[in-house]
């Protein structure tokens, strides 16, 4: 009885899960048949819990519950927990039948015990069904015939499984449990023997008194003489807890033999037994049980019929709602039935439409043409590009046939993508220029038109063997002077080409300019600290003779006034050079120019003092230097063709003085870094001024002092502008070798601003030095150019 | 003195934007539900133009939406669904978390839901607005449509656009619109002309995808949600304009869904049956401003259309097996071909491979087994490039086998300067009714002049090519000249120079150009500058693929005679 009062607790969670199990075979059958059927089933149900109840008290006085579990194990199918509650029933009697077995078994085999127990049970199962069968039988009805279909499958199988596939948790069970097999002998209980290793004895008795072990332990030695001197030395079975050994019977081991061959311990089972069917397929006319009806079962339910009321009362107050019919989503109809021109709204006119998706080119064809495909280095070096600069967002691939083609990996992602753009992207609308070049470009009149300028290249003055810094015409326009690197001024005739003198000076002639006065006949030059006003003898001869005069008749002032530069008359073998007077500066000199009178001079200092610009009268050989302040690097001078104004060009812009007011006029800002020559116009009313930064601006004095326009025809620094005295013509030479020849007309309309229309580009120049053009001039009468390169020659463009 | 001070930032263009959290906050929605909303509602995002002003005199970047856009969703129903949405969710954790099946289950059924119809009417007052923006909406649900039950879409969502995709297919054939086909490395475009307005979509081939992972799928099936709505009410309306009802009685049975191509071969059951005779002259008025010459061509683009529409009558097709089905039995019907296939592979088929009458059989597979001798054995491009090329093509470069000709894209239109592939020659030749034997004769004549383009330095800063060379000899004289002068020191008898007076008119008019560009303004120069350059990026993109496959034919031809030597 311990062991049932153990086992219990599995047993009953495997109940658990047999109910439910129960249930959902309920539910299934519930499905499948009407509420009837339910009804009956419930019905027949019933009598046969009371027969149950009444067949086992017959024999003995089992509780309620006991019963009950039972017709469920036997209805449902023969689980091996049913089997536990059979061993309650069959205890007794087994106890008395196999007794004596049980004692004999107590000490021996561990496992015979358990192998008993289920002996019992499959014992007892036929007896059981064998009554169940006979209860059937008056009830007459085969109830849950799925259940005994189960159960015909599976009790043979597990008949024969029982002997070998135990089930663990029983067998767990049985191995802390040894309660049932208590050695009385020894009362330590489940206690490990290893904890009496170190002590003389090995536990205790029923009265408390210690039993000692033997006395003398066998050693290997005595195994082995017992071994062979014990004929019974086989069966012989060591018992720890007593520490004695123990000769099996001959029963026992046939039991064991039994046991290792697989078969059952009892000798008398019989494993074959016949089979009687409990769930037949024939028809009963008796209920299973005898049971009446219970009055709930026809009766309506009370807690039904107050949740309908509650409904029903809920439905009338409009509590509950029908519910609504459930529309389908996808009507479609003629959504445009009414075009309404007034539907139309502001909002769709301001609409910016999202481009369309671009069309395909030949390039993405499955197929494309030879040439769409790329080659080796251009695959290459598309790979390597970021995704995002790639001009084709795929490879081109050629494939010889339709069924070769893939499927394209990237079409999710493109549709994303493009997704994203539909509703992320801020978009914004652009006026699409559609321009037709030809239209930007200006209309101008024709050049053709605008004649004569110099059109072509058709003298070159050589004979420098350096860069020629500047040029100058005489005013006759006979002669051409010019100042180079190579530490001489040469002396031309224009229309030969023919160089009428040298003239060695003592430095790099940094500028040379003919007295503009046609009645003397005299050159400026300038080189080192020295300005030398140089007669070249190249005019008419009661000209130069004059001009020799005139120098030399000036008389000495009485008193000496201080100059800031002394005057010289050059010795005898300068003056044969042609020499006439020699101004000697404090610091080197970089610009002369004359007055247009041909009486002052004025000249620019490379200094940066207030003493930067001197302005010199020849006829008195007095200088002066008009300037108090130091305003910025000066550039170049120039004098005002007509009115007394003196132009200063600083490294940015250009002032205006009034010589006699002796004030600043104006101010040009020229908007450039730094203006490197400057032109007036013979009118006196426009400036222009090149600029290292390759512009060209014009000024018209009388609209503003910002330039009325600025040029940027040339592709490197300018070096020289000029203006022509007589034609409408303007050029600039840079150091990409061309001068530019325009044609600027000023109007003596003042409403009329002047007219700028490039007419020529002059070419002939080499470079030498990254330096092309230095200085341009043109010839006083006629429609000639005059430019002086860094390749030491002087050309002539007609 | 002078009133209160003006703030900054109060008036003008910075009054009129609204930036993206702004909104959010105004309509106190989630950025997810913002976006849906805008997905739906097909509100964008506006790029200011003064950008700085709009952001407050900050520069950071931000995206703005016009403050009109965002006060009229204020007004959208579609919001207060949202939050009714937001609260089902709500309540539906609630109902899971306690396990309360039945209120689940009464919550599901009473899931807000909202419908687009009103949105699809906004957005497109029209119905031409509509037809106009079909492109997304049509590629969108195709790709939808070839879905699998993957779980990145409701399948309700996909069968949906099955369907919407089918009918709109019956359409197309119903109304003969199909215009051009294009076999893409990405998929087939398809271009219709419907009521004028060209619709263009892209159909995937036929595989399973591998869905991506860095793609949201929500956003997608947000678009797909509006577009499965807008294709619906431009089917009807579609359908109805040419007498068809719908839906479309094939297309009713869901089973169909899933087989667009049996769904394709079924006729489609009219409103009224209409008569015969809908092709009746029209007469043609010139519209203003518009001589008889103008009339003429159009006339004559008229009669080449109405000859495309019936390319394939008379026709009778069949599709082996290998053959992409849906598409080729779709551009067949489009333009009047019967089309059949295998019994065994799909439903739908109307004849066997062994019907007498067949005239072409279309194979994708080197060489066939068993053929007839009354029928032709092609290629499939030759049915693509036969709608392309507005005419039936030759079939003898389209045979089982033989290397196909390329396909080209029929959506490019050459400008002239353009790069023009020999194909498109041949092929615009072939539409001219001329002999292929005079195509090569031209063919070669085109080769030439590629030659002489090539020639041209790339590089070259002058506009167009032929100014180039002629500036480059002028050059090449100017220097003779300097030269000359240069050297000559004796005096030699002259030589009479006879003046090009063509050549001296061209030197003049060049440089006159040359003169009146350099007097360009600085930002129309720029402007002018940055045209030519591109001008000058197409010629030289156009002559390295003249290049590329001039060496392409060199080698070809090279190899032929190799191969001819060594026979």
């Amino acid at each position: 009885m311990h062991a049932v009062s153990k086992s219990s607790e599995p047993r009953k969670t495997a109940k658990m899960s047999k109910s439910r199990e129960k249930n959902t075979k309920r539910r299934v059958v519930e499905d499948d048949e009407d509420q009837l059927d339910l009804f009956k089933e419930n019905k027949d149900e019933a009598p046969q819990k009371q027969v149950e109840k009444d067949g086992p008290s017959d024999g003995e006085d089992s509780d309620d519950s006991d019963s009950e579990e039972s017709v469920f194990s036997g209805l449902e199918d023969s689980g091996s927990d049913s089997e536990d509650s059979e061993e309650d029933e069959e205890d007794f009697e087994e106890e008395a039948s196999s007794g004596d077995e049980n004692q004999g078994e107590g000490s021996s085999g561990l496992k015979t015990k358990q192998e008993l127990s289920f002996t019992k049970k499959t014992q007892g199962k036929p007896q059981r069904e064998k009554l169940l069968v006979k209860e059937k039988t008056t009830a007459g009805k085969t109830v849950v015939l799925k259940g005994v279909a189960k159960d015909n499958g599976t009790v043979q199988g597990e008949k024969k499984s029982k002997g070998q596939a135990i089930p663990p948790p029983q067998v767990d069970e049985y191995e802390h449990d040894t309660s049932d097999e208590e050695d009385i002998r020894n009362t330590v209980g489940n206690v490990p023997m290893e904890w009496y290793q170190d002590y003389p004895h090995i536990g205790y008795d029923l009265e408390g008194k210690k039993i000692f072990k033997p006395i003398r332990n066998k050693d290997e030695l005595d195994e082995f003489l017992d071994k062979m001197e014990n004929p019974d030395y086989w069966r012989t079975v060591h018992d720890k807890m007593t520490s004695t050994d123990i000769r099996l019977t001959d029963e026992q081991i046939s039991l064991v033999h039994r046991l290792q061959s697989g078969q059952f311990g009892d000798v008398n089972f019989n494993e074959y037994e016949p089979y009687i069917d409990f769930f037949s397929g024939e028809t009963m006319i008796h209920p299973v049980t005898n049971r009446p009806q219970d009055k709930r079962s026809f009766i309506p339910s009370l807690i039904e019929k107050e949740k309908v009321s509650k409904m029903v009362h809920a439905i009338k107050m409009g509590w509950i709602k029908p519910r609504k019919p459930k529309e389908s989503d996808l009507q479609f109809y003629d959504l445009w039935a009414k075009e309404d021109p007034n539907a139309i709204l502001g909002r769709h006119k301001m609409h910016v439409p999202a481009p369309k998706m671009k069309l395909p080119g030949h390039e993405e064809s499955y197929n494309p043409p030879p040439e769409y495909l790329l080659t080796e280095e251009e695959r290459l070096a598309w790979e390597q590009q970021d995704p995002e600069d790639r001009k084709l967002s795929f490879l081109p691939q050629k494939f010889s046939c339709l069924r070769s083609v893939p499927a394209y990996s990237r079409f999710i992602h493109e549709r994303f993508e493009r997704c994203l753009d539909l509703y992320l992207c801020p978009r914004q609308r652009k006026m699409r220029v559609n321009v037709d070049p030809e239209d930007l470009i200006p209309k101008l009149p024709k050049p053709r038109d605008l004649q004569p300028f110099p059109t072509i290249q058709s003298l070159i003055y050589r004979g420098h063997s350096s860069l020629v810094r500047c040029i100058s015409l005489s005013p006759s326009g006979q002669w051409l002077a010019s100042g180079s690197d190579d530490c001489t001024v040469r002396l031309w005739e224009v229309s030969t080409g023919r160089c009428m003198k040298t003239v060695e000076v003592g430095g790099a002639v940094r500028s040379i300019v003919w007295n503009p006065n046609p009645a003397i006949c005299l050159v400026a030059v300038c080189f080192n600290e020295t300005v030398v006003l140089l007669n070249p003898y190249l005019a008419d001869k009661l000209v130069y003779n004059a001009t020799d005069q005139l120098i030399a008749s000036y008389v000495e002032p009485e008193e000496e006034r201080p100059q800031p530069v002394q005057w010289q008359v050059p010795e005898i073998e300068d003056s044969d050079k042609g020499f006439r007077l020699i101004i000697t500066h404090p610091k080197s000199v970089k610009q002369v120019t004359w007055h247009s009178k041909g009486d002052y001079l004025a000249s620019v200092l490379s200094d940066n003092s207030n003493m930067q610009v001197l302005i010199h009268q020849v006829s008195k050989r007095r200088s002066q230097n008009p300037f108090r302040k130091n305003k910025g690097l000066v550039q170049c001078v120039s004098f005002h063709p007509i009115r007394p104004y003196f132009f200063v060009a600083s490294q940015r812009c250009v002032r205006v003085y009034n010589l006699i007011k002796q004030e600043l006029m104006k101010k040009l800002m020229a908007n450039c870094k730094w203006i490197s020559s400057m032109a007036i116009h013979p009118g006196g009313d426009n400036v222009i001024c090149g600029s290292y930064d390759s512009r060209l601006s014009w000024f018209d004095l009388d609209l503003s002092t910002k330039p009325y326009k600025v040029l940027r025809h040339h592709k490197k620094a300018l070096r020289g502008v000029a203006f022509h005295k007589n034609y409408p013509l303007f050029a600039s030479g840079s150091d990409d070798g061309s001068v530019i020849v325009c044609h600027g007309m000023v109007y003596n309309d003042l409403l009329q601003n002047p007219l700028i229309v490039p007419v020529k580009v002059l070419k002939g120049h080499t470079l030498t030095h990254n330096l092309g053009v230095l200085d341009v001039a043109f010839h006083p009468t006629q429609p000639w150019v005059f430019s002086s390169g860094a390749d030491a020659t002087i050309r002539l463009f007609t | 003195m002078g009133g209160q001070q003006q703030k900054k930032y109060e008036r003008g263009s910075a009054t009129n934007y609204i930036t993206r959290n702004k909104a959010r906050k105004k309509l106190s929605l989630s950025l997810a539900d913002f976006r849906r909303l805008c997905i739906l509602k097909g509100i964008y995002p506006h790029e200011p133009k003064h950008k700085k002003k709009v952001n407050k005199g900050s520069t950071a970047p931000r995206t703005f939406y016009l403050l009109k856009d965002i006060r009229f969703l204020l007004h959208e129903p579609i919001v207060g669904k949202f939050r009714e949405y937001k609260i089902f969710v709500r309540k539906l954790r609630k109902a899971y978390g306690k396990g309360e099946w039945a209120g689940v289950q009464r919550l599901r059924e009473n899931k807000p839901s909202y419908k687009l119809d009103h949105v699809v009417k906004e957005r497109y007052p029209t119905f031409i607005d509509a037809i106009r923006d079909m492109d997304d909406a049509l590629s969108m649900c195709f790709l939808f449509s070839t879905f699998a039950r993957t779980g990145k879409c409701h399948v309700q969502t996909i069968q949906l656009c099955r369907r919407l995709c089918v009918e709109w297919m019956n359409y197309v054939i119903a109304s003969r619109s199909l215009r051009k086909v294009f076999l893409s490395i990405k998929g087939i475009y398809y271009q219709a002309d419907v009521l004028g307005q060209l619709v263009t979509w892209l159909v995937p081939y036929q595989f399973a995808h591998n869905h991506p992972t860095d793609v949201d799928y929500r956003v997608m099936a947000t678009f797909t949600e509006f577009y499965t709505t807008l294709l619906g009410f431009i089917n009807f309306r579609l359908y109805h304009s040419i007498n068809l009802a719908y839906p479309p009685k094939c297309v009713v049975s869901p089973h169909f869904y899933s087989q667009k191509l049996s769904a394709l071969s079924a006729t489609l059951s009219r409103v009224i049956s209409a008569p015969e005779d809908e092709d009746a002259e029209l007469d043609h008025f010139p519209a203003e401003g518009e001589d008889a010459e103008a009339l003429q061509v159009r006339e004559k683009q008229q009669k080449g259309l109405d000859a495309q529409k019936r390319l394939f009558e008379g026709l009778k097709f069949f599709l082996s097996r290998e053959v992409p089905r849906e598409p080729l039995a779709f551009v067949i019907r489009c333009f009047g071909g019967q089309v059949s296939w295998d019994q065994s592979l799909c439903m739908g088929s109307t004849y066997n491979a062994t019907d007498e009458t067949i005239t072409h059989q279309v194979v994708d597979r080197p060489n066939v087994d068993k053929k007839y001798i009354n029928r032709y054995y092609v290629q499939p491009q030759w049915v693509f490039d036969c709608v392309n090329g507005k005419m039936l093509l030759p079939v003898e470069d389209y045979f089982p086998g033989v290397t196909l000709p390329p396909h080209l894209s029929p959506f490019m239109e050459e400008k002239d300067g353009d790069y023009v592939p020999p194909e498109k020659l041949k092929l615009m030749a072939l539409q001219r009714g001329e002999k292929p034997g005079e195509i090569k004769f031209e063919e070669e004549e085109e080769g030439d002049e590629a030659n002489a383009d090539e020639d041209y330095d790339d590089d070259e800063e002058e506009m167009d090519n032929k100014e180039v060379r002629d500036e480059k000899s002028l050059k090449m004289i100017e220097k003779q000249r300097s030269q000359e002068r240069a050297v000559s020191v004796m005096v030699t008898p002259g030589k009479v120079k006879a003046e090009n007076k063509m050549r001296l008119e061209y030197e003049e008019k060049a440089e006159e150009k040359h003169l009146a560009i350099m007097m360009m303004k600085k930002k129309e120069k720029y402007l002018y500058d940055k045209i030519m350059f591109g001008k000058r990026r197409t010629v030289r993109e156009a002559n390295k693929l003249a290049a590329k496959r001039k060496a392409h034919d060199e080698t070809l031809k090279a190899n032929k005679k190799k191969k001819g030597k060594k026979d």
